[in-house]
């Protein structure tokens, strides 16, 4: 009942959150049993099966597997899928969805400042991203800083069947019940500026460092303020400062940093400091990683670099770091053993399109399997969520999308996109279609992130 | 003199191309290799596609085209064999080699800030064929461009059509000026007390300017008028003073008098009908541009006649555009509106969008291979007026064939070779 959960008390709202944290905690009927059956199914986490079943209970799959060797339980709701394909949710490890706004013109590095006390979840750009068989994402703050905030790790979960209405429903909570998300930083130019940005690659990297350097010492300070027994001395303990304890996060390796960096240059200085102050980090967007594919794969291979985050744009340039962009910088990495995900930048490309930047891979030269796990799997790992999503596997959560044939055509339509069990996008309701094709009335509430392009809005 | 238009369009078009024809000698003796093609399937967009198919070139025009078992290859020709050929592409409005891969001051011509309508900027004086965003379209197949000044001005200067190669404007150069770019819409306003500031007041400057050139252009006839009449010995006609050069009025004098398009930029529906009152009022001849919400005006531009080249089907759909459908295309051809379909004009990245990608995803959102394929040959070619020499792959026409690995719309299919003119001008697997 929409008029009913519009006038939702904080109350009843606390009692949601908690339901979406642990969907899976309550007994369930038999009905609650879903089964998927006859569809090609890409599982990622082993061959494609030509006609499969998926299995999926109380929002979890149960099992996947080609049809005679996977049994439908009794009781379940049974789908026919025949001729279509199943694939799981994609996950986009980078985007700007939501009307963001982080770090402000104050100060280059602002690492206490979360990007999901800025979002709106009416925001229709979320209604893209499901039409684009999205499920999980890392909404981000802009590259306009060397540290732009907190990012903030998303499902695309459709409660009740409606939109969610707050950010806490899209939230993806570790162990401790704490949203999950990662710290953005970015070099290179984007993050240059006047004063007090900083006005060189030099200073860019001292100004990193400093920082770091601040949250190593403030560290210190907490441990030498905390007894044998864990307990913290008050009397002793630093002033709290929220930026730096981001950063001792990160430095912990508690949260990933995800790094914009085109230049070849600026993707080895994120490694330089990578290694000084031993953060785990992603390298997004890296137009150049086509030149130093063997040195980001030996530094994978060393541990702490998660690997590579790539976007790939329909023509170079637009400015001086993507001048030099290729359509095969998926495959070089590969080939070096680096491994790939893609993102879509939302806005910079478009989430209903998000499947393209795979199929833009395959023609760059990357193998199928390893351009559709970098739309799943490999992205997944990329934000800590290896084990929870970005494959169809039995306990894992049952995010997965139905299309209408191969997910590498321009001709293939995205139909469904499930979440957690729960249908959250069906091309054949009118309003989701108009979101996924466009037309009037598609744009409303969407407010685009401009981070860098400078150009006024007509 | 007075001079009927057709004259003068096809004199100038004689000469351009007669000049061309000899630069084109002098500097590139390869220019004119004869070249065959063999491919699996010609779409001609000329009739059926042809299978197991054969394009002859000779001296840079197709001499032949036909299946391969009745199409005899001459001696000397090179062969180059394909999966998939078509007509080389042709972009019907985009802005690269007068804006640049740097997206820098040096290689950013596309607008021009100090005045709001300056309809004598030539696109000639400022298209760089060398730009690297014009080898990035040519290898993805696109031929002919129709490029220049940009979307973003009331009135904001000329755009010329080329071919995607040459040492200089002049080599590459088909026809200039092609249109005169005009823009109605918020991106349009100057901003900070300049005008103009609203959409009434871009209509009244842009009515203003039309009057204006309508009383050169009036003007100048009665003054040609009378220096004949003077001529042939009428004693008492009055010496009338033909009016004082200037260029912008001469320009949209131009388009007054119906030789040059307007070539009116327009999303919100509003807008696309401001157009279209103009069009009525002054009579000139029109093209819609971008056109995000032509879906909702559809009647009455069919009743004009007007064709209209969609924007870029994966255009940012944010502020005017933020109605923009990837069926808009299907939705006007089916309505019986002829389109093409643009790169149009990017800001920052991609830096130029590429009527390959946009063609693609329009083919699969309604408006079909052939009506995609269309849109971005011999459609485009139409509304351009170069259809006598571009768009189809027809004996007579220029040698203009790019060769795919299969439906050039599948993102996985590369464009394998381009021809221009019997030039092979990219042979590399994009």
């Amino acid at each position: 009942m929409k008029t009913g959960s519009r006038r939702c008390s904080p109350a009843c709202l606390g009692a949601a959150v908690a339901l979406f944290v642990a969907p899976a905690s309550a007994g369930h009927a038999p009905s609650d049993t879903h089964a998927y059956v006859g569809a090609r199914v890409i599982p990622i986490s082993g061959s494609e099966i030509d006609r499969g079943v998926l299995v999926v209970r109380d929002g979890k799959i149960a099992a996947v597997g080609a049809e005679g060797s996977v049994a439908v339980p009794a009781g379940a709701t049974v789908h026919d899928v025949m001729g279509k394909v199943i694939m799981p949710g994609l996950v986009d490890t980078h985007s700007h969805v939501g009307g963001i706004g982080a770090a402000d013109s104050t100060g280059p590095i602002q690492p206490g400042v979360r990007v999901y006390d800025s979002i709106n979840p009416l925001d229709s750009g979320f209604r893209r991203v499901v039409s684009g068989g999205i499920t999980t994402l890392n909404v981000m703050p802009g590259s306009g800083h060397l540290l732009s905030g907190q990012t903030v790790y998303l499902k695309m979960r459709r409660p009740e069947g409606d939109p969610p209405r707050t950010i806490e429903a899209l939230f993806i909570r570790d162990h401790a019940g704490r949203p999950m998300g990662g710290i953005k930083m970015a070099n290179g130019t984007n993050s240059i500026g006047g004063a007090p940005f900083p006005g060189t690659r030099g200073k860019s990297a001292f100004l990193v460092r400093e920082q770091f350097i601040r949250a190593r010492e403030y560290a210190e300070k907490i441990k030498s303020a905390t007894g044998e027994d864990g307990v913290v001395d008050e009397s002793k303990r630093p002033a709290r400062d929220l930026g730096l304890e981001a950063l001792v996060d990160v430095m912990e390796g508690r949260t990933i940093v995800h790094h914009h960096t085109h230049r070849a240059d600026d993707i080895i200085t994120v490694l330089r400091l990578r290694d000084e102050f031993g953060f785990r980090v992603v390298l997004h967007h890296v137009s150049e990683a086509w030149k130093v594919a063997d040195e980001i794969a030996s530094a994978e291979r060393s541990g702490g670099v998660l690997g590579c985050s790539v976007i790939l744009v329909d023509a170079p340039g637009g400015k001086l770091e993507a001048t030099e962009l290729s359509m095969e910088t998926g495959a070089a990495l590969a080939r070096a053993g680096a491994t790939v995900a893609y993102h879509s930048d939302d806005w910079i490309t478009d989430s209903r399109l998000f499947l393209r930047m795979a199929a833009l891979g395959v023609r760059g030269g990357l193998d199928r399997g390893e351009a559709l796990r970098a739309m799943t799997l490999a992205g997944a790992r990329m934000l800590d969520l290896g084990d929870r999503v970005g494959s169809l596997e039995p306990g894992k959560d049952a995010d997965f999308i139905i299309l209408s044939g191969d997910p590498l055509s321009v001709y293939t339509k995205i139909e469904q996109t499930w979440v957690e069990g729960r249908k959250v996008f069906d091309r054949a309701d009118p309003d989701d279609h108009l979101h996924q094709v466009g037309g009037y009335g598609a744009g409303r509430d969407q407010t685009p992130y401009l981070c860098c392009a400078g150009g006024s809005g007509s | 003199m007075a001079v009927r238009p057709s004259e003068t369009t096809i004199r100038s078009m004689f000469a351009c191309s007669l000049a061309a024809a000899v630069l084109a000698v002098l500097v590139s003796p390869v220019a004119w290799a004869q070249v065959a093609i063999r491919a699996g399937t010609v779409h001609t967009m000329a009739g059926e596609s042809i299978a197991d198919g054969v394009i002859v070139i000779t001296g840079g025009k197709i001499a032949a085209v036909g299946p391969a078992i009745s199409t005899p290859i001459p001696p000397g020709h090179e062969v180059i064999e394909a999966a998939v050929a078509t007509p080389g592409l042709v972009d019907a409005r985009g802005t690269a080699g007068l804006t640049g891969v740097f997206n820098s001051p040096h290689d950013s011509d596309q607008i021009e800030p100090s005045a709001a309508v300056q309809p004598a900027l030539r696109a000639i004086d400022a298209y760089n064929p060398r730009e690297r965003l014009i080898q990035w379209l040519r290898e993805f197949g696109v031929t002919t461009l129709h490029t220049g000044h940009a979307p973003g001005k009331l009135v904001s200067g000329q755009t010329i059509i080329v071919k995607t190669r040459g040492n200089t404007v002049e080599e590459a150069l088909v026809r200039s000026p092609a249109m005169v770019s005009a823009t109605l819409g918020p991106s349009a306003n100057e901003g900070s007390g300049r005008a103009p500031g609203t959409r009434g007041k871009q209509v009244a400057m842009l009515r203003e300017e039309l009057i204006k050139a309508a009383e050169f252009v009036e003007k100048r006839r009665r003054a040609q008028g009378a220096a004949a009449g003077a001529s042939e010995g009428a004693k008492d006609a009055k010496p009338a003073t033909p009016p004082e050069r200037n260029l912008h009025l001469e320009m949209l004098g131009e388009v007054i008098e119906g030789r040059v398009p307007l070539l009116v930029h327009a999303d919100r529906a509003q807008d696309i009908e401001s157009a279209l009152r103009l069009r009525e009022e002054f009579g000139v001849r029109m093209v819609i541009e971008s056109g995000a919400e032509s879906y909702l005006v559809m009647d009455r531009i069919k009743a004009s006649g007007i064709d209209v080249i969609v924007h870029p089907s994966m255009q940012r759909a944010v502020w005017s555009a933020e109605n923009q459908s990837f069926e808009t295309a299907a939705t006007l051809s089916k309505a019986g509106i002829r389109v093409a379909i643009e790169s149009g004009y990017e800001s920052y990245v991609p830096k130029t969008r590429v009527v390959l990608f946009e063609a693609a995803i329009a083919a699969a959102n309604g408006l079909g291979f052939d009506g995609a394929l269309s849109a971005v040959t011999i459609d485009a070619a139409r509304i351009l007026g170069v259809d006598d020499r571009v768009g189809s792959i027809e004996v007579g026409k220029d040698g203009d064939v790019a060769l795919y690995t299969g439906d050039p719309f599948e993102y996985t299919t590369r464009c394998v070779g381009v021809i221009i003119e019997g030039e092979v001008v990219s042979r590399v697997a994009r």
